[in-house]
Protein backbone atom coordinates (compact mmCIF):
# COMPACT_ATOMS: atom_id res chain seq x y z
CA UNK A 1 0.00 0.00 0.00
CA UNK A 2 2.62 2.48 1.11
CA UNK A 3 4.72 1.33 -1.77
CA UNK A 4 2.07 2.27 -4.32
CA UNK A 5 1.67 5.69 -2.71
CA UNK A 6 5.39 6.32 -2.99
CA UNK A 7 5.29 5.36 -6.66
CA UNK A 8 2.33 7.64 -7.22
CA UNK A 9 4.07 10.58 -5.52
CA UNK A 10 7.27 10.05 -7.49
CA UNK A 11 5.28 9.74 -10.70
CA UNK A 12 3.46 13.00 -10.01
CA UNK A 13 6.83 14.72 -9.50
CA UNK A 14 8.23 13.30 -12.72
CA UNK A 15 5.16 14.44 -14.64
CA UNK A 16 5.45 17.88 -13.06
CA UNK A 17 9.11 18.17 -14.11
CA UNK A 18 8.28 17.29 -17.70
CA UNK A 19 5.34 19.69 -17.78
CA UNK A 20 7.46 22.53 -16.36
CA UNK A 21 10.04 22.09 -19.11
CA UNK A 22 7.34 21.96 -21.78
CA UNK A 23 5.82 25.07 -20.25
CA UNK A 24 9.05 27.05 -20.49
CA UNK A 25 9.59 25.75 -24.01
CA UNK A 26 6.23 27.28 -24.91
CA UNK A 27 7.56 30.69 -23.93
CA UNK A 28 9.79 30.72 -27.01
CA UNK A 29 6.87 32.23 -28.94
CA UNK A 30 3.91 34.39 -27.91
CA UNK A 31 1.56 32.08 -29.82
CA UNK A 32 2.43 29.01 -27.77
CA UNK A 33 3.18 30.73 -24.47
CA UNK A 34 -0.22 30.53 -22.84
CA UNK A 35 -0.73 26.88 -23.66
CA UNK A 36 2.71 26.15 -22.24
CA UNK A 37 1.87 27.89 -19.00
CA UNK A 38 -1.34 25.89 -18.67
CA UNK A 39 0.76 22.73 -18.89
CA UNK A 40 3.04 24.05 -16.15
CA UNK A 41 0.05 24.91 -13.97
CA UNK A 42 -1.28 21.39 -14.40
CA UNK A 43 2.16 20.06 -13.45
CA UNK A 44 2.12 22.11 -10.27
CA UNK A 45 -1.33 20.79 -9.37
CA UNK A 46 -0.17 17.20 -9.83
CA UNK A 47 2.90 17.76 -7.67
CA UNK A 48 0.79 19.26 -4.88
CA UNK A 49 -1.77 16.46 -4.98
CA UNK A 50 1.02 13.90 -4.91
CA UNK A 51 2.66 15.61 -1.93
CA UNK A 52 -0.57 15.63 0.09
CA UNK A 53 -0.34 11.82 0.18
CA UNK A 54 3.14 11.92 1.76
CA UNK A 55 3.41 9.49 4.69
CA UNK A 56 5.08 12.00 7.03
CA UNK A 57 2.02 14.22 6.99
CA UNK A 58 -0.10 13.64 10.07
CA UNK A 59 -2.31 16.71 10.14
CA UNK A 60 -3.72 18.94 7.47
CA UNK A 61 -4.94 22.03 9.40
CA UNK A 62 -1.87 24.18 8.88
CA UNK A 63 -1.40 23.01 5.31
CA UNK A 64 -4.95 23.93 4.37
CA UNK A 65 -4.71 27.25 6.20
CA UNK A 66 -1.49 28.13 4.36
CA UNK A 67 -2.89 27.08 1.01
CA UNK A 68 -6.06 29.12 1.53
CA UNK A 69 -4.34 32.29 2.75
CA UNK A 70 -1.63 32.03 0.09
CA UNK A 71 -4.16 31.48 -2.69
CA UNK A 72 -6.23 34.45 -1.57
CA UNK A 73 -3.26 36.81 -1.47
CA UNK A 74 -1.82 35.37 -4.68
CA UNK A 75 -5.10 35.66 -6.56
CA UNK A 76 -5.61 39.21 -5.33
CA UNK A 77 -2.14 40.13 -6.58
CA UNK A 78 -2.71 38.41 -9.91
CA UNK A 79 -5.94 40.32 -10.50
CA UNK A 80 -5.20 43.79 -9.17
CA UNK A 81 -1.50 44.53 -9.57
CA UNK A 82 -1.19 47.04 -12.44
CA UNK A 83 1.24 46.27 -15.25
CA UNK A 84 3.31 49.32 -14.40
CA UNK A 85 3.98 47.80 -10.96
CA UNK A 86 5.26 44.53 -12.39
CA UNK A 87 8.87 45.09 -11.24
CA UNK A 88 7.76 45.62 -7.64
CA UNK A 89 5.53 42.57 -7.72
CA UNK A 90 8.32 40.45 -9.15
CA UNK A 91 10.75 41.64 -6.47
CA UNK A 92 8.18 40.75 -3.82
CA UNK A 93 7.65 37.30 -5.27
CA UNK A 94 11.41 36.67 -5.25
CA UNK A 95 11.27 37.49 -1.53
CA UNK A 96 8.37 35.08 -0.91
CA UNK A 97 10.01 32.27 -2.87
CA UNK A 98 13.33 32.70 -1.09
CA UNK A 99 11.67 32.99 2.32
CA UNK A 100 9.77 29.74 1.74
CA UNK A 101 13.04 27.99 0.90
CA UNK A 102 14.80 29.47 3.93
CA UNK A 103 11.97 28.48 6.28
CA UNK A 104 11.94 24.91 4.99
CA UNK A 105 15.69 24.77 5.61
CA UNK A 106 15.38 26.17 9.12
CA UNK A 107 12.63 23.66 9.95
CA UNK A 108 14.74 20.79 8.60
CA UNK A 109 17.65 21.87 10.78
CA UNK A 110 15.40 22.36 13.79
CA UNK A 111 13.91 18.88 13.39
CA UNK A 112 17.03 16.89 12.50
CA UNK A 113 19.90 19.19 13.52
CA UNK A 114 21.89 16.59 15.43
CA UNK A 115 21.60 13.70 13.00
CA UNK A 116 22.43 15.56 9.76
CA UNK A 117 25.25 14.26 7.62
CA UNK A 118 27.80 16.52 5.96
CA UNK A 119 26.12 16.56 2.54
CA UNK A 120 22.70 17.32 3.86
CA UNK A 121 24.06 19.99 6.19
CA UNK A 122 25.82 21.57 3.25
CA UNK A 123 22.64 21.61 1.20
CA UNK A 124 20.57 23.05 4.05
CA UNK A 125 23.25 25.65 4.74
CA UNK A 126 23.30 26.80 1.12
CA UNK A 127 19.53 26.81 0.98
CA UNK A 128 19.16 28.92 4.11
CA UNK A 129 21.99 31.31 3.20
CA UNK A 130 20.72 31.96 -0.33
CA UNK A 131 17.13 32.07 0.86
CA UNK A 132 17.80 34.54 3.66
CA UNK A 133 19.93 36.97 1.65
CA UNK A 134 17.51 36.89 -1.26
CA UNK A 135 14.57 37.58 1.04
CA UNK A 136 15.95 40.80 2.50
CA UNK A 137 17.65 41.81 -0.75
CA UNK A 138 14.39 41.46 -2.67
CA UNK A 139 12.42 43.28 0.00
CA UNK A 140 14.82 46.21 -0.26
CA UNK A 141 14.61 46.10 -4.05
CA UNK A 142 10.83 46.14 -3.67
CA UNK A 143 11.02 49.14 -1.34
CA UNK A 144 13.26 50.99 -3.80
CA UNK A 145 11.02 50.22 -6.77
CA UNK A 146 7.86 51.12 -4.88
CA UNK A 147 9.47 54.41 -3.84
CA UNK A 148 9.38 53.60 -0.11
CA UNK A 149 13.15 54.01 0.00
CA UNK A 150 15.13 56.43 -2.13
CA UNK A 151 16.18 54.76 -5.38
CA UNK A 152 19.61 56.35 -5.40
CA UNK A 153 22.57 54.20 -4.39
CA UNK A 154 23.48 54.45 -0.70
CA UNK A 155 27.23 54.27 -0.23
CA UNK A 156 29.66 54.90 2.59
CA UNK A 157 33.39 54.63 3.11
CA UNK A 158 34.65 51.06 3.39
CA UNK A 159 31.39 49.62 2.13
CA UNK A 160 32.93 46.92 -0.04
CA UNK A 161 35.31 45.92 2.75
CA UNK A 162 32.43 45.68 5.23
CA UNK A 163 30.32 43.62 2.81
CA UNK A 164 33.20 41.29 2.07
CA UNK A 165 33.82 40.75 5.78
CA UNK A 166 30.14 40.07 6.34
CA UNK A 167 30.11 37.56 3.49
CA UNK A 168 33.28 35.90 4.77
CA UNK A 169 31.77 35.60 8.26
CA UNK A 170 28.60 34.03 6.84
CA UNK A 171 30.56 31.54 4.78
CA UNK A 172 32.80 30.87 7.77
CA UNK A 173 29.77 29.84 9.82
CA UNK A 174 28.60 27.68 6.94
CA UNK A 175 31.89 25.82 6.62
CA UNK A 176 32.12 25.28 10.39
CA UNK A 177 28.58 23.90 10.40
CA UNK A 178 29.46 21.35 7.74
CA UNK A 179 32.28 20.11 9.97
CA UNK A 180 30.25 20.33 13.20
CA UNK A 181 26.55 20.15 12.26
CA UNK A 182 25.47 20.24 15.91
CA UNK A 183 26.65 23.85 16.48
CA UNK A 184 23.06 25.07 16.75
CA UNK A 185 23.66 28.67 17.82
CA UNK A 186 26.02 29.20 14.92
CA UNK A 187 23.31 28.08 12.50
CA UNK A 188 21.02 30.87 13.62
CA UNK A 189 23.92 33.35 13.60
CA UNK A 190 24.51 32.36 9.97
CA UNK A 191 20.84 32.92 9.15
CA UNK A 192 20.97 36.37 10.78
CA UNK A 193 24.17 37.34 8.96
CA UNK A 194 22.70 36.24 5.64
CA UNK A 195 19.61 38.38 6.25
CA UNK A 196 21.82 41.42 6.90
CA UNK A 197 24.05 40.66 3.91
CA UNK A 198 21.03 40.69 1.59
CA UNK A 199 20.26 44.27 2.62
CA UNK A 200 23.89 45.35 2.26
CA UNK A 201 24.11 43.79 -1.19
CA UNK A 202 21.19 45.75 -2.64
CA UNK A 203 21.71 49.00 -0.69
CA UNK A 204 24.41 50.48 -2.98
CA UNK A 205 22.57 49.63 -6.19
CA UNK A 206 20.80 52.39 -8.05
CA UNK A 207 17.41 52.33 -9.71
CA UNK A 208 18.89 52.21 -13.22
CA UNK A 209 20.69 48.96 -12.42
CA UNK A 210 17.53 47.28 -11.19
CA UNK A 211 17.11 45.02 -14.26
CA UNK A 212 20.39 43.29 -13.42
CA UNK A 213 19.64 43.01 -9.72
CA UNK A 214 16.14 41.69 -10.37
CA UNK A 215 17.54 38.97 -12.61
CA UNK A 216 20.24 38.13 -10.10
CA UNK A 217 17.77 37.83 -7.22
CA UNK A 218 15.61 35.69 -9.48
CA UNK A 219 18.60 33.43 -9.95
CA UNK A 220 19.33 33.22 -6.20
CA UNK A 221 15.71 32.44 -5.36
CA UNK A 222 15.78 29.59 -7.88
CA UNK A 223 19.09 28.23 -6.60
CA UNK A 224 17.74 28.33 -3.03
CA UNK A 225 14.85 26.15 -4.20
CA UNK A 226 17.30 23.81 -5.94
CA UNK A 227 19.32 23.53 -2.71
CA UNK A 228 16.07 22.63 -0.93
CA UNK A 229 15.77 19.81 -3.45
CA UNK A 230 19.25 18.58 -2.49
CA UNK A 231 18.41 18.78 1.21
CA UNK A 232 15.16 16.84 0.82
CA UNK A 233 16.46 14.57 -1.99
CA UNK A 234 13.53 15.78 -4.06
CA UNK A 235 14.21 15.76 -7.79
CA UNK A 236 11.35 17.98 -8.92
CA UNK A 237 12.58 20.69 -6.57
CA UNK A 238 16.07 20.41 -8.01
CA UNK A 239 14.78 20.61 -11.58
CA UNK A 240 12.36 23.50 -11.06
CA UNK A 241 14.82 25.41 -8.89
CA UNK A 242 17.62 24.97 -11.40
CA UNK A 243 15.44 26.12 -14.29
CA UNK A 244 14.55 29.24 -12.31
CA UNK A 245 18.14 29.77 -11.22
CA UNK A 246 19.49 29.50 -14.76
CA UNK A 247 16.78 31.63 -16.23
CA UNK A 248 17.71 34.40 -13.79
CA UNK A 249 21.39 33.90 -14.52
CA UNK A 250 20.92 34.10 -18.30
CA UNK A 251 18.82 37.23 -17.92
CA UNK A 252 21.39 38.94 -15.72
CA UNK A 253 24.14 38.18 -18.22
CA UNK A 254 21.96 39.60 -21.02
CA UNK A 255 21.20 42.72 -18.98
CA UNK A 256 24.87 43.26 -18.16
CA UNK A 257 25.76 42.88 -21.82
CA UNK A 258 23.08 45.44 -22.71
CA UNK A 259 24.83 47.92 -20.43
CA UNK A 260 28.36 46.85 -21.36
CA UNK A 261 29.21 46.25 -17.73
CA UNK A 262 30.41 43.29 -15.73
CA UNK A 263 28.46 41.75 -12.90
CA UNK A 264 31.10 42.82 -10.38
CA UNK A 265 30.82 46.37 -11.60
CA UNK A 266 27.07 46.39 -11.06
CA UNK A 267 27.31 44.83 -7.61
CA UNK A 268 30.30 46.68 -6.24
CA UNK A 269 30.62 49.72 -8.49
CA UNK A 270 27.84 51.79 -6.85
CA UNK A 271 27.13 53.25 -10.26
CA UNK A 272 25.80 56.76 -10.42
CA UNK A 273 27.20 57.94 -7.13
CA UNK A 274 27.89 61.66 -7.02
CA UNK A 275 31.62 61.38 -7.58
CA UNK A 276 31.35 59.59 -10.92
CA UNK A 277 29.22 62.33 -12.43
CA UNK A 278 31.99 64.91 -12.12
CA UNK A 279 34.92 63.81 -14.23
CA UNK A 280 33.15 62.46 -17.29
CA UNK A 281 35.14 64.77 -19.52
CA UNK A 282 33.72 67.14 -22.09
CA UNK A 283 30.89 68.46 -19.98
CA UNK A 284 28.50 69.19 -22.76
CA UNK A 285 27.27 72.74 -22.84
CA UNK A 286 24.93 74.25 -25.30
CA UNK A 287 21.36 75.17 -25.63
CA UNK A 288 18.46 72.82 -25.63
CA UNK A 289 15.88 73.64 -28.26
CA UNK A 290 12.38 73.62 -26.87
CA UNK A 291 9.58 72.73 -29.25
CA UNK A 292 5.83 73.25 -29.03
CA UNK A 293 2.94 70.79 -29.38
CA UNK A 294 1.79 72.21 -32.75
CA UNK A 295 5.26 71.96 -34.21
CA UNK A 296 5.66 68.32 -33.19
CA UNK A 297 2.14 67.48 -34.36
CA UNK A 298 2.91 68.75 -37.86
CA UNK A 299 6.18 66.81 -37.99
CA UNK A 300 4.44 63.60 -36.92
CA UNK A 301 1.45 64.05 -39.21
CA UNK A 302 3.56 64.43 -42.34
CA UNK A 303 6.15 61.78 -41.47
CA UNK A 304 6.55 58.51 -43.34
CA UNK A 305 7.95 56.59 -40.42
CA UNK A 306 7.82 57.35 -36.69
CA UNK A 307 9.65 55.34 -34.04
CA UNK A 308 8.64 55.55 -30.39
CA UNK A 309 11.36 54.86 -27.84
CA UNK A 310 9.83 54.24 -24.41
CA UNK A 311 11.68 54.26 -21.10
CA UNK A 312 10.84 54.10 -17.45
CA UNK A 313 9.31 57.58 -17.69
CA UNK A 314 6.49 56.12 -19.77
CA UNK A 315 5.72 53.67 -16.97
CA UNK A 316 5.73 56.30 -14.22
CA UNK A 317 3.49 58.57 -16.28
CA UNK A 318 1.22 55.57 -17.11
CA UNK A 319 1.42 56.85 -20.68
CA UNK A 320 1.37 53.55 -22.61
CA UNK A 321 -2.33 53.81 -23.58
CA UNK A 322 -2.05 57.34 -24.89
CA UNK A 323 1.08 56.39 -26.86
CA UNK A 324 -1.01 53.72 -28.50
CA UNK A 325 -3.75 56.24 -29.23
CA UNK A 326 -1.30 58.62 -30.86
CA UNK A 327 0.07 55.72 -32.90
CA UNK A 328 -3.38 54.77 -34.21
CA UNK A 329 -4.13 58.37 -35.19
CA UNK A 330 -0.85 58.43 -37.09
CA UNK A 331 -1.41 55.03 -38.68
CA UNK A 332 -4.79 56.20 -39.96
CA UNK A 333 -2.91 58.93 -41.81
CA UNK A 334 -0.65 56.32 -43.37
CA UNK A 335 2.38 56.82 -41.13
CA UNK A 336 4.39 53.68 -40.32
CA UNK A 337 4.76 53.42 -36.55
CA UNK A 338 7.35 51.24 -34.85
CA UNK A 339 8.57 50.90 -31.28
CA UNK A 340 12.26 50.53 -30.38
CA UNK A 341 12.80 48.67 -27.13
CA UNK A 342 16.16 48.69 -25.35
CA UNK A 343 16.83 45.55 -23.26
CA UNK A 344 17.35 47.58 -20.08
CA UNK A 345 14.57 50.11 -20.64
CA UNK A 346 12.44 50.13 -17.52
CA UNK A 347 13.14 48.39 -14.25
CA UNK A 348 13.10 44.74 -15.26
CA UNK A 349 13.79 42.70 -18.40
CA UNK A 350 10.98 43.05 -20.92
CA UNK A 351 9.12 45.67 -18.88
CA UNK A 352 8.30 47.95 -21.83
CA UNK A 353 7.01 45.10 -24.01
CA UNK A 354 4.45 44.17 -21.38
CA UNK A 355 3.27 47.76 -20.94
CA UNK A 356 2.83 48.28 -24.67
CA UNK A 357 1.12 44.91 -25.07
CA UNK A 358 -1.26 46.01 -22.32
CA UNK A 359 -2.08 49.06 -24.43
CA UNK A 360 -3.00 46.70 -27.27
CA UNK A 361 0.12 47.30 -29.37
CA UNK A 362 0.63 44.21 -31.54
CA UNK A 363 3.96 42.56 -30.79
CA UNK A 364 4.92 42.66 -34.47
CA UNK A 365 5.43 46.44 -34.02
CA UNK A 366 7.85 46.00 -31.12
CA UNK A 367 11.46 45.97 -32.30
CA UNK A 368 14.59 44.93 -30.47
CA UNK A 369 17.74 47.03 -30.41
CA UNK A 370 19.51 45.27 -33.30
CA UNK A 371 16.40 45.32 -35.46
CA UNK A 372 15.50 48.96 -35.03
CA UNK A 373 18.92 50.65 -35.14
CA UNK A 374 19.38 50.35 -38.93
CA UNK A 375 15.90 51.82 -39.33
CA UNK A 376 16.61 55.17 -37.70
CA UNK A 377 18.34 56.63 -40.77
CA UNK A 378 15.07 56.20 -42.67
CA UNK A 379 12.96 57.46 -39.79
CA UNK A 380 11.46 60.95 -39.94
CA UNK A 381 10.68 61.42 -36.27
CA UNK A 382 11.98 59.46 -33.29
CA UNK A 383 9.92 60.14 -30.17
CA UNK A 384 11.76 59.45 -26.91
CA UNK A 385 9.31 59.00 -24.04
CA UNK A 386 10.91 59.10 -20.61
CA UNK A 387 14.09 57.32 -21.70
CA UNK A 388 17.50 58.84 -21.18
CA UNK A 389 20.58 56.69 -20.77
CA UNK A 390 19.51 54.15 -23.40
CA UNK A 391 19.59 56.88 -26.07
CA UNK A 392 22.69 58.71 -24.82
CA UNK A 393 25.08 59.08 -27.80
CA UNK A 394 27.97 59.53 -25.33
CA UNK A 395 27.91 55.77 -24.80
CA UNK A 396 28.98 55.44 -28.43
CA UNK A 397 31.07 58.58 -28.98
CA UNK A 398 32.78 59.42 -25.70
CA UNK A 399 35.12 56.70 -24.42
CA UNK A 400 35.44 58.57 -21.11
CA UNK A 401 31.73 58.41 -20.38
CA UNK A 402 30.74 56.16 -17.46
CA UNK A 403 28.39 54.35 -19.82
CA UNK A 404 30.91 54.12 -22.69
CA UNK A 405 30.38 51.05 -24.85
CA UNK A 406 26.80 50.49 -23.78
CA UNK A 407 24.73 49.63 -26.87
CA UNK A 408 22.23 52.41 -27.44
CA UNK A 409 19.22 53.11 -29.60
CA UNK A 410 20.71 55.46 -32.18
CA UNK A 411 17.81 57.90 -32.33
CA UNK A 412 20.18 60.71 -33.30
CA UNK A 413 20.37 59.15 -36.78
CA UNK A 414 16.72 60.00 -37.35
CA UNK A 415 15.85 63.15 -39.29
CA UNK A 416 14.27 64.64 -36.22
CA UNK A 417 14.16 63.65 -32.56
CA UNK A 418 11.53 64.71 -30.05
CA UNK A 419 12.34 64.10 -26.41
CA UNK A 420 9.45 64.07 -23.94
CA UNK A 421 10.87 64.93 -20.58
CA UNK A 422 9.49 65.97 -17.24
CA UNK A 423 12.12 68.61 -16.49
CA UNK A 424 15.61 69.68 -17.42
CA UNK A 425 17.34 67.30 -14.96
CA UNK A 426 19.79 64.54 -15.74
CA UNK A 427 19.01 60.83 -16.01
CA UNK A 428 19.11 58.32 -13.17
CA UNK A 429 22.79 57.79 -13.63
CA UNK A 430 23.32 61.55 -13.30
CA UNK A 431 25.05 61.67 -16.67
CA UNK A 432 24.75 64.56 -19.07
CA UNK A 433 23.01 63.54 -22.28
CA UNK A 434 24.45 65.28 -25.41
CA UNK A 435 21.43 64.10 -27.39
CA UNK A 436 19.45 66.92 -25.81
CA UNK A 437 21.85 69.52 -27.24
CA UNK A 438 21.95 68.19 -30.80
CA UNK A 439 20.45 70.35 -33.55
CA UNK A 440 18.06 67.56 -34.62
CA UNK A 441 16.62 67.29 -31.14
CA UNK A 442 13.60 69.17 -29.88
CA UNK A 443 12.65 69.05 -26.21
CA UNK A 444 9.01 68.81 -25.21
CA UNK A 445 8.83 69.45 -21.48
CA UNK A 446 6.03 68.38 -19.20
CA UNK A 447 4.23 65.27 -18.04
CA UNK A 448 4.45 62.66 -20.81
CA UNK A 449 0.79 61.72 -20.56
CA UNK A 450 -0.42 65.32 -20.82
CA UNK A 451 1.91 66.14 -23.71
CA UNK A 452 0.84 63.03 -25.60
CA UNK A 453 -2.86 63.77 -25.01
CA UNK A 454 -2.37 67.24 -26.47
CA UNK A 455 -0.42 65.73 -29.38
CA UNK A 456 -3.28 63.36 -30.23
CA UNK A 457 -5.67 66.30 -30.48
CA UNK A 458 -3.22 68.45 -32.37
CA UNK A 459 -2.46 65.74 -34.95
CA UNK A 460 -6.18 65.24 -35.56
CA UNK A 461 -6.50 68.94 -36.41
CA UNK A 462 -3.53 69.07 -38.77
CA UNK B 1 22.07 11.43 2.46
CA UNK B 2 24.44 8.84 1.07
CA UNK B 3 27.05 9.71 -1.53
CA UNK B 4 25.00 7.75 -4.06
CA UNK B 5 21.91 9.89 -3.64
CA UNK B 6 24.10 12.98 -3.73
CA UNK B 7 25.58 11.93 -7.06
CA UNK B 8 22.13 11.15 -8.45
CA UNK B 9 21.00 14.60 -7.32
CA UNK B 10 24.04 16.21 -8.96
CA UNK B 11 23.23 14.43 -12.22
CA UNK B 12 19.72 15.85 -12.13
CA UNK B 13 21.06 19.32 -11.29
CA UNK B 14 23.62 19.42 -14.08
CA UNK B 15 21.25 18.04 -16.70
CA UNK B 16 18.52 20.45 -15.62
CA UNK B 17 20.99 23.33 -15.86
CA UNK B 18 21.98 22.28 -19.36
CA UNK B 19 18.37 21.86 -20.45
CA UNK B 20 17.43 25.15 -18.81
CA UNK B 21 20.13 26.95 -20.75
CA UNK B 22 18.89 25.45 -24.04
CA UNK B 23 15.24 26.20 -23.39
CA UNK B 24 15.56 29.64 -21.85
CA UNK B 25 18.02 31.12 -24.32
CA UNK B 26 15.28 30.63 -26.94
CA UNK B 27 12.86 32.89 -25.12
CA UNK B 28 12.73 36.22 -27.02
CA UNK B 29 13.34 39.51 -25.11
CA UNK B 30 9.70 40.30 -25.88
CA UNK B 31 8.67 37.74 -23.28
CA UNK B 32 11.34 38.29 -20.64
CA UNK B 33 8.96 39.71 -18.05
CA UNK B 34 6.50 36.80 -18.39
CA UNK B 35 9.51 34.45 -18.31
CA UNK B 36 10.60 35.86 -14.98
CA UNK B 37 7.17 35.57 -13.42
CA UNK B 38 6.70 32.10 -14.91
CA UNK B 39 9.96 30.73 -13.53
CA UNK B 40 9.05 32.34 -10.24
CA UNK B 41 5.76 30.50 -10.18
CA UNK B 42 7.47 27.25 -11.14
CA UNK B 43 10.06 27.59 -8.39
CA UNK B 44 7.08 27.91 -6.05
CA UNK B 45 7.39 24.12 -6.21
CA UNK B 46 9.18 24.51 -2.87
CA UNK B 47 5.55 24.28 -1.83
CA UNK B 48 5.95 20.50 -1.85
CA UNK B 49 8.71 20.71 0.75
CA UNK B 50 6.72 23.21 2.79
CA UNK B 51 3.58 21.07 2.81
CA UNK B 52 5.40 18.08 4.31
CA UNK B 53 6.88 20.24 7.07
CA UNK B 54 3.55 21.91 7.86
CA UNK B 55 1.96 18.49 8.30
CA UNK B 56 4.58 16.98 10.62
CA UNK B 57 4.54 16.62 14.42
CA UNK B 58 5.76 19.57 16.49
CA UNK B 59 4.42 23.08 16.80
CA UNK B 60 7.60 24.85 15.65
CA UNK B 61 7.78 22.73 12.52
CA UNK B 62 4.12 23.33 11.76
CA UNK B 63 4.36 27.08 12.21
CA UNK B 64 7.47 27.35 10.03
CA UNK B 65 5.80 25.07 7.51
CA UNK B 66 2.61 27.11 7.58
CA UNK B 67 4.54 30.33 6.84
CA UNK B 68 6.45 28.57 4.05
CA UNK B 69 3.26 27.12 2.53
CA UNK B 70 1.67 30.57 2.56
CA UNK B 71 4.68 32.22 0.87
CA UNK B 72 5.05 29.49 -1.75
CA UNK B 73 1.33 29.45 -2.52
CA UNK B 74 1.32 33.22 -3.04
CA UNK B 75 4.04 32.68 -5.62
CA UNK B 76 2.36 29.78 -7.35
CA UNK B 77 -1.11 31.31 -7.58
CA UNK B 78 0.04 34.89 -8.05
CA UNK B 79 2.84 33.96 -10.42
CA UNK B 80 0.82 31.78 -12.78
CA UNK B 81 -2.14 34.17 -12.60
CA UNK B 82 -0.14 37.22 -13.51
CA UNK B 83 1.84 35.39 -16.21
CA UNK B 84 -1.39 34.39 -17.88
CA UNK B 85 -2.73 37.93 -17.59
CA UNK B 86 0.40 39.24 -19.31
CA UNK B 87 0.50 36.61 -22.03
CA UNK B 88 -3.14 37.25 -22.86
CA UNK B 89 -2.16 40.79 -23.83
CA UNK B 90 0.41 39.84 -26.45
CA UNK B 91 -1.40 39.91 -29.79
CA UNK B 92 -0.04 39.43 -33.23
CA UNK B 93 -2.38 41.81 -35.02
CA UNK B 94 -4.51 44.60 -33.77
CA UNK B 95 -7.73 43.38 -32.31
CA UNK B 96 -10.72 45.35 -31.16
CA UNK B 97 -10.43 45.77 -27.41
CA UNK B 98 -14.10 44.89 -26.82
CA UNK B 99 -13.66 41.64 -28.69
CA UNK B 100 -10.68 40.49 -26.65
CA UNK B 101 -12.62 41.18 -23.47
CA UNK B 102 -10.01 43.47 -21.97
CA UNK B 103 -7.11 42.21 -19.95
CA UNK B 104 -8.80 41.51 -16.66
CA UNK B 105 -12.07 40.24 -15.41
CA UNK B 106 -13.93 42.47 -13.06
CA UNK B 107 -14.56 40.64 -9.80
Amino acid sequence: MTNYTTYFIEFSYLAASVLFILGLKGLSHPETARRGMHLAEFGMLMAVIGTLLHHEIVSYEWIIAGLLIGSTIGAAMAIWVPMTAMPQRTALSHAFGALAAALVGIAEYYNHGAELGKFKMGAIGLEVMLGALTTTGSLLAFAKLQGLVRGTPATYRGQNLFNMTLLAATIGCFVYLIVVPTAGTLFYVMVGLAFVFGLMLVMPIGAADMPVVMSLLNSYAGLAAAATGFALSNKVLIIAGTLDGFSGFILSVLMCRAMNRSMTNVLFGAFGSVSSAEDTGGTEQGTMREVGIEDVAVQLAYAKQVVFVPGYGMATAQAQHIVRELASVLEKRGVTVKYGIHPVAGRMPGHMNVLLAEANVPYSSLYELEQINPEFSSTDVAVVIGANDVVNPDARDNPKSPIAGMPILEVDHARSVVVLKRGKGKGFAGIENPLFFKPVTGMLYGDAKESLTKLVQAVQHV
Amino acid sequence: MTSETLIAALYVFVLAAFLGYQVISRVPPLLHTPLMSATNAISGISLVGSIVIAGQYGTASRLLGFAAVTCATINVVGGFGITDRMLKMFKRKETVIEKSGGDEKKP
